[in-house]
């Protein structure tokens, strides 16, 4: 019978696995097909494969500067977020007063807003301060937007460490950053670790701010897909080609991290 | 301490010749940012682009945004005159509104080389308001029906000239075969102004409906509505394919290349694709004719063009300009032509272009787009009088708006959401509205 269980988890396991990498796969084909076998129907499992897409793009569009401003977005808003958050989230896991439930309730509404009810404030103030199409506006936002994630996240993991261990380091005579620095962070490092993992990954698919706030300078990989969009022609497998080296540096981050992201996730889960 | 002064006058010396290099390098070229749609025609554009910064020292960004995302980044940017682009690709439909509340940069001094008589008066009057020029096309295009010869000919079947609507239905319930994904129709289904309501406009001005009466009254409720969204949804439900209201150029273009429509009404630029064997599996099959009508002939075709305009934001109007005469010119056409072919040639926008016997030989549907884009009256659009212009479309900022909202109504009819007649009330009330809160009617 618990054969049967575990054998039934694992097909159900496999089937949701298959489900949700469907769509990547058929990316992945549709980038490699021309653009009338990418709109057939019924769909083409079999065809000649055909570099062309890939090819197209690489001559007409600089992926390595969109690759680049992605990477140094998510990247510095990530580092950004943390600075922040995890002085924010320790003191409200082990020094909580009598607001601090409220006051993460709130930072955790503000990620209802929706993002265009403050585009017009946003963009005047980017203009104003002549950070429209610059890194540094999108490094400012990603990292606001994801602060209230970051310092859940944190908090979540810092409120499963041991109090007196804590305090035992300050009765030790650590003052508070060499506590978090040496004693905290390193027992918390997969929960540090899977929170900057999901902030980076958040950062990477960021879309509308995207769009809005930047033109050719600072332009991530989002505004890249979207240009392969055409108001009239086909466009699926150039779009499917560029998507896939979009979402492909990502996905190699993420596989490469996977045990430390799911180990992060599961922090505390099991005591 | 002579080894330090030494250092100080070569760096002295490179730091003047830097700044005199680079002070002579910014008095002779610039950079100017684009902004436009992703079409085979700009992706051309891009890759001939480089001839013309060579030939002048200046530099372009592009920056390639999807349609509607460009329409709002282009509205944002100039109303709050942020001034990131120097071109902006925009339609037939903004350049007039945008002309007249001066966002746009006049292009009426053109040198007499660039042979602005050359394009056609159509095209050159859908992009001028109070007499000055404020875009210049890169193509225009105009509605007409595309057919299946073979199919027509194999049902001993002849497409008339000018087809009417009777006939287009009774061609489509012919032609149909759900059991081989054949369908006898297909038209734009996707809610949105410049999607189903681009088609179903031409669709009512030929039967006799219009949007407003002379006095800015919205007459969604009138029976020429009733019976034009009527035909247009039984048609669809009948011989239309499965899922149209997902569909819209793009989708229809993908199921006519790859034969399961019989027939399809829509932009004449999809002609290109469709005779280009390596993208269509129809291309020794496809036939096109005139757009059908009903009562009037007024209105029964569309006209789009998309232009390039300069923003009056923009700080390089003159090295705009230089690129815009250069981009839109004749000779441009024939670059285009000599260099990718001339089914490629950006259409619709100059006569010297279908006078041309490379381009005529290459694209054999070039005289119907000629005649469809020269009859297209957009001062003229219904049968009644209107106070508005443009023919898929009333050429007032309110009709993004509108044109959306109508037409999402009209989707759900056609998923069988609403009824015909709750749809129209709807969208009357809607429509009236909006009028309403805008000013135009009391």
């Amino acid at each position: 019978m618990s054969g049967v269980k575990t054998w039934l988890a694992g097909g159900v396991a496999w089937l949701i696995a298959i489900v949700n990498f469907f769509p990547i796969f058929w990316m992945l084909l549709a980038s490699l097909k021309t653009e009338v076998e990418a709109v057939q129907t019924p769909p083409l499992f079999i065809f000649h494969p055909t570099l062309a897409n890939y090819r197209d793009i690489f001559a007409l569009q600089g992926y390595a500067g969109y690759a680049f401003n992605s990477i140094a977005i998510s990247v510095l808003a990530t580092l950004l977020m943390l600075l922040v958050a995890v002085p924010a989230a320790f003191a409200m896991a082990f020094y909580p007063g009598r607001y601090t439930r409220d006051i993460l309730l709130w930072m955790l509404s503000t990620k209802m807003l929706p993002a265009v009810g403050v585009l017009v404030p946003i963009y005047l103030l980017s203009r104003d301060l002549g950070l429209l199409d610059t890194r540094t506006a999108l490094v400012i936002i990603d990292f606001l937007s994801n602060l209230p994630i970051g310092v859940w996240m944190l908090f979540t993991f810092f409120r499963e460490t041991p109090k007196d261990i804590i305090e035992a380091s300050r009765i030790d005579g650590a003052n508070v950053g060499q506590t978090i620095l040496y004693v905290l962070l390193p027992l918390v490092a997969p929960g540090i670790a899977s929170t900057a993992l999901l902030s980076v990954i958040l950062c990477w698919n960021e879309a509308f701010w995207s769009l809005n706030l930047t033109a050719h300078n600072a332009a991530p990989l989002t505004a890249f897909i979207a240009s392969f969009s055409a108001p009239q022609g086909l466009f699926w497998a150039r779009l499917s080609a560029a998507s896939v080296l979009a979402i492909a540096p990502i996905l190699a981050f993420g596989w490469i991290s996977q045990r430390q992201l799911v180990r992060g996730l599961t922090f505390g889960a099991v005591k | 301490m002579k080894r330090h002064s030494a250092a100080r006058v070569i760096s002295g010396m490179a730091l003047t010749v830097g700044m005199l290099a680079g002070s002579a390098f910014a008095a002779t070229a610039a950079t100017i940012t684009i902004a436009t749609v992703n079409n085979s025609q700009m992706v051309e554009m891009q890759k001939l682009s480089p001839i013309w910064e060579k030939k002048t020292g200046n530099k372009i960004n592009w920056v390639v945004l999807e349609e509607n995302v460009l329409r709002q980044r282009a509205t944002t940017d100039i109303s709050t005159k942020s001034g990131q682009f120097d071109i902006l690709t925009i339609g037939s439909y903004e350049t007039p509104i945008w002309g007249k509340q001066n966002w746009l940069v006049a292009l009426d001094d053109f040198p007499a080389s660039y042979d602005m008589a050359d394009v056609f008066p159509s095209v050159r009057q859908a992009l001028t308001e109070s007499g000055h020029l404020y875009a210049v096309p890169f193509y225009a295009e105009s509605s007409f029906t595309f057919y299946r010869k073979d199919l027509f000919d194999k049902a001993g079947l002849t497409m008339p000239t000018q087809p009417k609507y009777s006939q287009i239905k009774a061609f489509a319930d012919k032609f149909t075969d759900r059991a081989h994904q054949q369908y006898g129709i297909c038209l734009r289904g996707k809610p949105g102004w410049g999607e189903n309501m681009a088609y179903l406009d031409t669709l009512v001005n030929t039967s006799g409906g219009r949007w407003f009466d002379e006095k800015w009254q919205a007459r969604l409720d009138s029976k020429a509505w009733h019976d034009a969204l009527t035909f247009y949804i039984d048609l669809m439900r009948r011989d239309g394919p499965p899922g149209a209201n997902s569909n819209g150029f793009n989708e229809n273009q993908a199921l006519f290349a790859t034969g399961h429509c019989a027939m399809w009404i829509d932009a004449t630029s999809g002609a290109g694709l469709l005779y280009d064997k390596s993208q269509s599996q129809v291309a020794d099959k496809v036939a096109f004719t005139a757009a059908p009508i009903d009562k009037t002939p007024n209105g029964s075709h569309w006209f789009w063009a998309w232009a390039m305009a300069i923003p009056s934001t923009s700080k390089n109007v003159a090295v705009a300009k230089s690129f815009l005469q250069w981009s839109t010119s004749r000779e441009y056409i024939e670059l285009v032509g000599n260099t990718d072919g001339w089914t490629v040639v950006p259409p619709g926008t100059r006569a010297s272009t279908y006078a041309n016997a490379n381009y005529i030989k290459a694209a054999p549907f070039a005289s119907y787009v000629k005649t469809a884009i020269m009859t297209a009256d957009l001062d003229h659009p219904t049968l009644k009088k209107v106070p508005y212009t443009g023919i898929q479309y009333v050429a007032i900022p309110e009709f993004q708006a509108i044109g959306t909202t109508v037409g999402q109504m009209v989707a759900a009819a056609l998923t069988g959401q609403m009824t015909v007649a709750q749809t129209l009330k709807q969208a009357q009330a809607s429509v009236t509205s909006t009028m309403e809160q805008s000013g135009y009617t009391q």
